[in-house]
């Protein structure tokens, strides 16, 4: 006898506890307040990301087509995956002296691990990391990308 | 020697789980010995996720190999990186400012708890409950919005450099802690409601998968598993790291080495790690995030090694250098591996269904296990 009603008993203790983690379940579905979840496409224009998110290398420009870049390939000695290379010139100035400057800026993204340490290397802070998460493109050749614009030139006093 | 999947010569079944099965946590490959539902042998198979990360850092100088840590102990990254930023400010002698070992431990901790509670999640997963993952995740994901705001990353951080962090903590950092520190005290009840008081739960957890102290120890286990069978060996605690020696927190320690013990085991570290961070939160002392470290780092001549506690178990980097910009051979011993080596002895005698439970207490991380 004994052994029935301690069946009973477990059997019981078991639908209280299942009960117990229902009810909370319960109180979720019915209290849509406590919903955290997002709806992500829709969302886009309000979508907030901080702003050290790292999505991908930008080099900034300023309104007049300048950017900060000396080509001093400190952020490509630093890159632990080969991301960044970097394509220099000798430009020659009035005086007849050559100066090392900057001709193209090739940004891998697809070998980048967003690791920030090309960020971090930079001495006149020209790069930086941008916000944009949505890379994905039908073909990989786009990811290959030049980031110094088409005419731009050193800022004025950045050396 | 590999034996064939299928029947062997004395009636067993053989058969493989993984390494693409849901309940295995990633790509981690067992091979069974069933005598009918009673697990006789299991032997893992590794290497399906192996991609040299040792080699990998012998050619990456010593501020670049840190990065690839986080690959390892995905969901520890900033322990794992703190582990190696550590050896290498070993050789390098230099002193970390205070202000960055209190942001490292805060940080640590966090990752601690974000680790515990993904754990929570799968775990309660593999025995049959679903309903704990979303609320594992509802909290996981405050974490995951503090790391993105400080570190600019939600996995992989590489917010730990040699020398200190990266940057400064976010201005919002404290508040947001606060309040998820408060959120989610109120919510650990609920964790206790769902999961731990329920009596299948238990069923499925007591007196299974037992491993005695003896074994704990000789199998080398580390972390929460070899606390449950009461092996003390909280490295915070044994050898403490920055500032770790003058904060108050308990060591969680079990007797009984059961899938229960290790379970409660991860449950209270989660509460203390909630008390490590109500002690620093407003005592981050000011002053410099970074100390002073050269351009290109240089480790003299010799071999380095350090510990830490990752949610997982004990880590250790261990890196020779010979003088030049990059290692001459760097050593990872994974908690996972320890723990992993011991679930043959776990599980022998138990069903099949409960293999996979016993497996969701070790909280395998298999790239970390593989490397």
């Amino acid at each position: 006898m004994s052994f029935i009603k301690e069946y009973i008993r477990t059997v019981y203790r078991a639908v209280s506890s299942l009960l117990k983690g229902m009810k909370l379940t319960g109180y979720y579905f019915t209290h849509h307040k406590e919903i955290i979840t997002q709806n992500y496409p829709e969302n886009r224009d309000t979508l907030n990301l901080p702003e050290r998110f790292r999505g991908e290398v930008v080099l900034t420009h300023n309104e007049d087509n300048e950017h900060r870049c000396t080509g001093c390939t400190a952020c490509e000695l630093a890159c632990p995956n080969g991301t960044i290379k970097i394509i220099t010139q000798f430009d020659v100035n009035e005086e007849g002296k050559k100066k090392k400057a900057l001709n193209t800026f090739i940004y891998h993204l697809e070998l980048c691990t967003m690791c920030n340490l090309c960020i971090v290397a930079c001495p006149t802070d020209a790069i930086k990391m941008a916000q944009n998460f949505e890379h994905s493109v039908y073909d990989r050749s786009k990811l290959t990308k030049t980031l110094n614009a088409p005419g731009s030139k050193l800022m004025e006093g950045v050396e | 020697m590999i034996e064939e999947v299928g029947t062997s010569t004395d009636g067993d079944l053989i058969i493989n789980i993984g390494p693409q099965h849901p309940s295995t946590h990633g790509v981690l490959h067992l091979v069974v010995t069933l005598n009918g539902e009673t697990v006789k042998k299991v032997e893992p198979h590794l290497g399906y996720i192996h991609r040299s990360i040792e080699k990998m850092c012998e050619s990456l100088s010593y501020r670049q190999f840190i990065y690839v840590t986080s690959r390892m102990d995905y969901l520890s990254s900033h322990i794992n990186n703190l582990g190696c930023a550590h050896a290498v400010e070993k050789g390098l002698q230099v002193e970390i400012p205070e202000r960055a070992q209190v942001i490292r431990v805060l940080m640590s901790e966090l990752t601690r708890l974000a680790s515990h509670q993904l754990w929570w999640g799968a775990m309660a997963m593999d025995i049959g409950a679903i309903t704990p993952f979303f609320h594992a995740f509802r909290e996981r994901e405050m974490i995951n919005d503090i790391m993105e705001e400080t570190c600019g990353a939600r996995l992989t951080m590489n917010y730990m450099v040699p020398g200190g962090v990266m940057y400064d903590l976010h201005p919002d950092f404290q508040k947001k802690v606060k309040e998820f520190v408060q959120f989610f005290r109120s919510k650990f009840d609920e964790y206790d409601e769902l999961l731990t008081g329920n009596v299948i739960f238990q069923a499925r957890t007591k007196n299974v998968g037992i491993i005695s102290k003896e074994d704990a120890i000789s199998y080398g286990c580390t972390g929460p598993v070899a606390r449950a069978a009461g092996v003390s060996c909280d490295v915070r605690k044994l050898f403490p790291y920055d500032v770790y020696g003058k904060l108050q927190f308990d060591e969680v320690l079990m007797e009984a080495g059961d899938s229960f013990a290790r379970y409660q085991v991860r449950m209270g570290e989660m509460r203390q790690s909630l008390s490590i961070i109500d002690q620093l939160i407003d005592n981050i002392p000011e002053g410099e995030f970074q100390a002073k470290t050269k351009a290109v780092l240089k480790l003299p001549k010799g071999e380095y090694y350090s510990i830490v506690e990752t949610a997982r178990g004990e880590l250790g980097v261990y890196i020779i250098s010979e003088g030049g910009m990059t290692p001459y051979r760097i050593k990872f011993r994974s908690p996972g591996f320890s723990n992993l080596s011991a679930l043959d002895h776990m599980a022998r005698g138990s069903k099949i269904g409960d293999l996979v439970a016993i497996m969701g207490t070790l909280d395998l991380v298999i790239p970390d296990i593989d490397r």
